[in-house]
């Protein structure tokens, strides 16, 4: 089975986010970055499918030289082989998706995996993007997946419950936290990862349809009134909730 | 110009967001002077496509096939494309919903169109439309322009106002679209429904349990003040990650971004990536008993405090002032 993870490199979640001079990004400076969270669960997934089946399991990541940390540690994982689509400029979502799909056309997969977002842009869209471009069926914020006789039956997260969707194999699908429990490195893959090439080549140059204008920080919320300090503010609480904010 | 609203139903249902969509569509359409129309893709919803009238939309086009009974997003963007192009409509709204974010990726790209995906508003500027969406999970927000000629904004459920329904009827017109079986390569087999709470995306109250709470034994005085307000189960990161509570109850940075009327925060102490996930809730209720915890600092109405002893008597509290016995 020939299997290719997109994987994305993101600033961490513990990061305070200050707006930069061009007031269109994020100042980089003290940013800790890491590979995207929902990319673990994919990696994994990938990796546990190459262990059932057989066969490799390739990632790529879109960007600049920073992404190679990303890669490494998809590497370190037990991934065979990853690729660095690079590009230094800044690009939407199509325009990502676009030089994804025309570098997975080429390695024929029977299965796409990415995260089902990046935790930067929040934008939720190249997976399918990419399998819409790949004219390919896709299942997106899939939460446990069965493949059997060249059929995958994935099981989608949506509000207040689940669907369970059947698609044809090659099909790109896109994971959410809870698909499983990503593994770390051990020590000899992280050694092994050191030595392993990452493959460069420049990302497929495509115009944005998207433009950021500005970026700001939201307006800042102001603390509010402690009501008290056991259940005897419980009353007053309520009648905040009910009176003043009309909220009950 | 045309706008075009994809409105949103499941089992002959719609969805909150199908009115929210319809009204800002109707909206829209007034500002840049065109005609908004509604569609509604599934099976037997002809009947239900007038209702929309009554949120500002004057036309909906209705899909009605059996085997549209279930959500196929390759069929589904297919039908999108066809009508999109048939009215040469340029605007293209839909819910940020789970079937929004999976379905207009593919009509986007079938109309090579560029995609605003969550909106949390939509503003026209010299007869352009700005959208505004927030990043790095709502630690920032971009405005943003589209430069395709079609362009395709995603609205971020509860966000958007609905308006009140003037109870005016929609004109429907039945519309056929050809499908063949390729176009079913993606296809819902089965709904399954969790608990008869609301999604935490979709609720007016979410009250949140973080490890103040102690135990997964616990949870049941979130739940109880949950049910009381109808309001939805949240849960911190922490206390999914110890596998306490269902992954998607989990609001923050690698879970839901929420934004409801009320959100009542539960032995939380507020970490940044959680703040991040609800700090555009419109009201903040904070329990905790640290006083330093951060979550005070986004808070509207605080108690320092106990929660095991503050969460019962708010539940007795609120079902004296609801009713609710």
């Amino acid at each position: 089975m020939k299997i290719v993870v997109c994987i994305n490199h993101v600033p961490d979640t513990e990061t305070r986010v200050t707006i930069a001079q061009d007031g269109k990004t994020i100042d980089k400076t003290k940013v800790n970055y890491i590979l995207n969270p929902y990319d673990e669960f994919a990696i994994e997934e990938c990796l546990r499918l190459k262990e059932k089946f057989g066969g490799n399991v390739i990632a790529i990541s879109l960007g600049g030289d920073a992404h190679k940390e990303t890669l490494r540690k998809a590497l370190a994982m037990g991934v065979d082989r990853a690729i660095l689509l690079r590009d230094d400029s800044t690009r939407d979502s199509f325009a990502v998706a676009k030089a994804l799909a025309e570098a997975i056309k080429d390695l024929a997969p029977d299965i796409i995996f990415f995260g089902k977002q990046s935790i930067d842009y929040d934008d939720a869209q190249v997976g399918t993007l990419v399998a819409e471009m790949l004219a390919l069926p896709s299942v997106s914020v899939v939460v446990k997946l069965e493949i059997t006789d060249g059929k995958a039956t994935a099981q989608r997260e949506i509000e207040g419950g689940h669907e369970i969707v059947e698609v044809s194999l090659p099909a790109v699908f896109t994971a959410q936290k809870g698909l499983n429990e990503p593994r770390y490195p051990s020590l000899r893959g992280i050694m092994a990862a050191k030595s392993k090439p990452i493959e460069e080549r420049p990302a497929l140059s495509v115009s944005s349809k998207v433009e950021v204008l500005a970026m700001r920080k939201p307006p800042a919320k102001s603390p509010g009134r402690i009501v008290g300090a056991d259940a005897s503010a419980v009353p007053e609480l309520v009648r905040l909730l009910h009176e003043e904010a009309k909220v009950v | 110009m045309k706008i075009l609203a994809f409105v949103e139903q499941r089992e002959g249902k719609f969805r909150k967001s199908a009115f929210e969509v319809s009204r800002t569509a109707r909206n829209l359409a007034d500002q840049l002077g065109g005609d908004s129309v509604g569609v509604v893709v599934g099976s037997a919803v002809e009947a239900i496509g007038e209702e929309l009238g009554g949120f500002g939309i004057e036309r909906v086009l209705a899909v009605d096939d059996p085997r549209l009974r279930q959500y196929s997003s390759t069929a589904y963007a297919r039908i999108v494309e066809a009508i999109a192009r048939r009215e040469e409509a340029e605007i293209l709204l839909a819910a940020a919903s789970a079937m929004g974010k999976d379905l207009m990726p593919r009509v986007a790209v079938k109309l090579d169109a560029g995609v605003a995906m969550d909106c949390t508003s939509l503003r026209v500027e010299n007869g352009e439309v700005i959208a505004t969406r927030p990043v790095y999970a709502g630690k920032a927000l971009v405005d943003v322009r589209i430069n395709s000629r079609v362009k395709v904004f995603t609205l971020r459920p509860n966000v958007f106002t609905a308006g009140v329904n003037n109870g005016k009827r929609a004109r429907v017109e039945n519309v056929a679209v050809e499908l063949g079986d390729s176009d079913f390569g993606s296809r819902v087999k089965e709904l399954h429904r969790a608990s008869g709470r609301p999604d935490v995306t979709e609720a007016q109250i979410i009250v949140s349990g973080g490890r103040g709470l102690k135990g997964p034994e616990n949870f049941h005085l979130i739940e109880e003040l949950a049910d009381v307000l109808g309001a939805a189960v949240g849960a911190s990161r922490a206390v999914v990650d110890a596998g306490w509570r269902p992954h998607d109850e989990q609001v923050g940075q690698t879970g839901k971004t929420v934004s409801p009327t009320l959100y009542i925060a539960c032995g939380i102490s507020g970490a940044v990536q959680h703040l991040a996930g609800m700090s555009s809730s419109r009201y903040i209720v904070a329990i905790n008993k640290d006083k330093e915890a951060p979550i005070f600092q986004v808070a509207d109405y605080g108690i320092v405090g106990d929660v095991f002893e503050i969460l019962p008597a708010l539940t007795k509290e609120l079902k004296n002032l609801l009713g609710k016995e």
